[in-house]
């Protein structure tokens, strides 16, 4: 090959390559900023007013002195709205009496009128008798004339108000002198501000679909609810509302760190997700403790005790396609076998899960364990067994210390990949909704779990809305947690080998 | 290695030499050969190594010299299908044979290795490595027996501030002297040494030279070397070997002055190898 090709050839490559690698940066950035970004609004945020009573009454948690004054504030802000209801349930209920009164008074008339025709028949007067009937018949229409116009007074007024009254009570919460109601998520308001705005626009405007044309899709229409209170008591409620939410609701900046160790309450509307971190770290610890010693023996039975032959290469290619084995199908096997098979536990279990996801991540233990056994200079080896050691001592004070690096880094790689792993654990240990184990309830009863409750909360949850920062706030902590556990094996590592080396 | 260990045989080669005290053989091969699979790489070697003696084992590159000191303390037991046969008397006891235990043997052979093979722990861990392995705990008696081996292997002075530092941090030649103390530790009869200075510059050799002159009034030392001069200056006797065979085996001065072989001849005057 000419010189010049070979020149361009190497240039080509060492730019594909870096090309290659800016694309890969650039993907991890692409992925983890909106991560970050999203995920960190879980624990800091503008929280409002009803965030500190949740805080305060189901945490138990801030100071209730500040938070009684505050509210004090709140009550006096929202006070004018809810008074503005009641004085336009009120002219509602007085302009339906005033016409009720009406009706009722030529209901009289006409009552009074049919008497009077009766007599007069009687008398022989037919002629009077029916200019009666028919007075009658005119005021008993003007009556069925007046009735309608009560419907339609009510029809007019009280439906548009019953759904600004919802809206309202997704805003605030229970209205003034209501019943506490069942669900946690009715008896507050919303808790952050970002919501707030959301819920307060829909207080504001009514949507409505056009589906008219019928072969696009149907369009969105918003329409002031203003329109509907002209010349109402309501008149000023909305303009008021839109001014004054700040007060009604003070928002605040808010640190909520222990988002990550709190109860969720009410399937995440409130609270935190430590029932998921917890579930996610027995999950981790169990596999670990069932793949770390079969792991790290079955390579030491296969670099230094086993005799090289079919079997044994057998037993490698087994190993080799069991860490290609899709994941849901150790989920599968883990349901059959463990669950059904030999019933671990009754129900699905954090046991069972840790056993299935043992399974999975055991192929990659062996294999880098193997492979850092393997790198461990055969000097070393040949120099214990030449002073007089035998093979396992050799194994377990100069072979599996000086392998250590590479063994640890295998292990935390694939404690990143138990911790993350959704397949293998729904069929076994996975639950959506759930307290915190105990840890001997891990032997018998399952748990929720971050890869899981991710999953779940985006297809499930009957209020996936509400609560987007949630489920990015999970989907952020189980990222830290990997990131943060690779970088542990990083520093293990690095420390691990200085003292090697010396 | 059960039975009671005795020595009766006298080494009729040792008889013979100038020495006035007769000399008992320690280590005596019959027919000895080593296999790598099928390919034979010791044939049929008969010797006979005389006790408290230095002996050099010398020849061309892959005639077989590491295979046989190997065989001593049978460390090609490590290299899959391997295979031996005729007969390796250590002591009265063939140790080919089925009832031996390696484990033992090896903690009466100590080996030091072409390059040095330090343990990446401290520098006393690395001594006190064979002691411990014997069962000695007291933390007294260890510290006397680092202590010993390091003075044996002439590095005491050089580490004896820093027996805690990790032994990767010295330079190759203490290192090597590292090797041998911690071989030294284990209170081997016999001390097999592969081409002990061939990673060392020649300063770090020259100290090892003078370290066997020192060690071979207590042990048996066998050494295999590249280096005809080195043979020639450490060793009581020397072995040429060539193509797996024992060609020659004698005083090394006779040797090397007056091969009874010519193929001896051309190799120590430089005409092949
Ligand atoms: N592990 C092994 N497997 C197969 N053949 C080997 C092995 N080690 C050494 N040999 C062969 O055995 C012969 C002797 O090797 P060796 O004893 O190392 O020679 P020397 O130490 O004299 O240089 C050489 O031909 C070498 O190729
Ligand atoms: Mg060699």
């Amino acid at each position: 090959m000419r010189l010049e090709t070979r020149k361009l050839l190497d240039k080509a490559f060492s730019g594909l390559g870096l090309i290659s690698i800016a694309v890969m940066a650039i993907a991890l950035l692409l992925i983890l900023t909106p991560i970050v970004w999203r995920g960190s609004k879980a624990f800091v945020f503008k929280g409002t007013i009803e965030h500190r009573r949740v805080m305060l009454e189901q945490f138990h948690r801030g100071n209730a002195e500040k938070f009684n004054k505050d509210y004090a504030e709140v009550v006096a802000a929202r006070a004018p709205i809810y008074d503005m209801l009641t004085d336009f349930e009120a002219g509602t209920e007085q302009r339906v009496s005033s016409i009720e009164t009406e009706m009722d008074a030529k209901k009289e008339r006409a009552k009074e009128l049919k008497a009077e025709a009766r007599v007069l028949k009687r008398e022989g007067q037919t002629e009077e008798a029916e200019k009666l009937e028919a007075e009658e018949d005119r005021l008993k229409d003007e009556a069925k004339a007046l009735k309608t116009q009560i419907s339609e007074l009510k029809e007019s007024r009280t439906e548009p108000l019953e759904s600004v009254i919802d809206a309202l009570q997704e805003l605030f919460g229970p209205m003034p002198g209501q019943r506490t109601p069942v669900l946690l998520r009715q008896q507050y308001g919303q808790t952050r501000w970002d919501r707030t705005l959301v819920k307060l626009h829909e207080v504001l405007y009514t949507e409505e679909w056009d589906y008219s044309n019928a072969d696009a899709m149907g369009i969105l229409i918003e329409k002031p609810r203003i329109d509907q209170f002209i010349g109402t008591e309501m008149e000023s409620f909305f303009p008021y509302l839109e001014e004054n939410i700040s007060e009604m609701m003070q928002p605040r900046r808010t640190f909520y760190w222990q988002f990550i160790t709190d109860k969720s309450k009410d399937s995440h509307i409130f609270g935190g997700i430590w029932p998921e971190v917890l579930g996610t770290i027995y999950l981790t610890i169990g596999a670990m403790i069932f793949a770390i010693p079969m792991g790290v023996i079955a390579a030491i039975y296969l670099c230094e005790y086993a005799k090289e032959g079919r079997i044994i290469s057998f037993i490698r290619i087994c190993i080799s396609t069991l860490a290609g084995v899709p994941s849901i199908v150790f989920g599968l096997f883990g349901l059959a076998f463990f669950l059904n098979t030999i019933q671990v536990s009754d129900s699905k279990s954090v046991l069972a899960g840790s056993l299935t996801l043992s399974l999975l991540i055991l192929p990659t233990i062996i294999r880098s364990s193997e492979e850092a056994i393997l790198a461990v200079p055969r000097a070393y080896k040949e120099a214990s067994l030449g002073l007089g050691a035998s093979r396992w001592h050799t194994v377990l004070t100069v072979i599996l210390p000086a392998a250590l690096p590479g063994i640890l880094t295998g292990i935390v790689i694939s404690m990143g990949r138990a911790a993350g792993e959704t397949a293998p654990i729904i069929f076994t240990a996975a639950v959506s909704v759930g307290a915190p184990l105990k840890l001997w309830q891990t032997l018998s009863q399952p748990t929720p779990a971050l890869p899981w409750n991710i999953y779940n909360l985006c297809t499930e949850h009957e209020a996936v809305d509400e609560i987007r920062h949630v489920q990015y706030g999970m989907v952020f902590t189980l990222v830290a947690i990997v990131l943060l556990l690779n970088l542990g094996a990083i520093l293990m590592r690095a420390r691990i080998s200085k003292k090697l080396r010396g | 290695m059960t039975e009671e260990i005795t020595m009766k045989k006298i080494d009729t080669f040792a008889e013979r030499s100038d020495d006035k005290k007769p000399r008992k053989t320690h280590i005596e091969a019959k027919d000895f050969s080593l296999f790598y699979g099928d390919f034979e790489a010791v044939r049929k070697v008969s010797m006979k190594i005389p006790k408290q003696k230095v002996t050099a084992m010398i020849g061309p590159s892959g005639c077989g010299k590491s295979t046989l000191l190997r065989s001593i303390n049978r460390m090609n037991d490590l290299i899959p299908s391997t295979s031996a046969t005729g007969e390796m008397i250590f002591d009265g006891h063939n140790i080919y044979a089925k009832n031996i235990d390696v484990v033992t043997l090896r903690a009466r052979v100590g080996m030091v290795f072409q390059k040095p093979n330090v343990f990446p722990k401290s520098i006393f861990d690395n001594v006190a490595y064979g002691p411990r392995l014997q069962g000695i705990k007291n933390k007294q008696k260890l510290a006397e027996i680092v202590e010993e081996s390091l003075r044996n292997a002439a590095i005491w002075d050089e580490v004896k501030d820093r027996l805690q530092a990790n032994a990767l941090g010295m330079s190759g030649g203490q290192q090597q002297r590292l090797c041998i103390a911690r071989a030294l530790a284990i209170k081997p009869e016999i001390l097999l040494m592969d081409e002990p200075t061939s990673a060392l510059d020649p300063k770090a050799t020259a100290k090892i030279e003078d370290l066997i002159g020192e060690l071979r009034k207590q042990y048996t030392i066998i050494i295999v070397t590249h280096n005809m001069q080195q043979a020639a200056r450490v060793s009581d006797l020397t072995a040429f070997m060539y193509e797996g065979v024992l060609v020659e085996f004698g005083k090394t001065k006779q040797l090397f002055t007056n091969p009874e072989n010519p193929q001896t001849e051309n190799y120590i005057t430089g005409r092949f190898g």
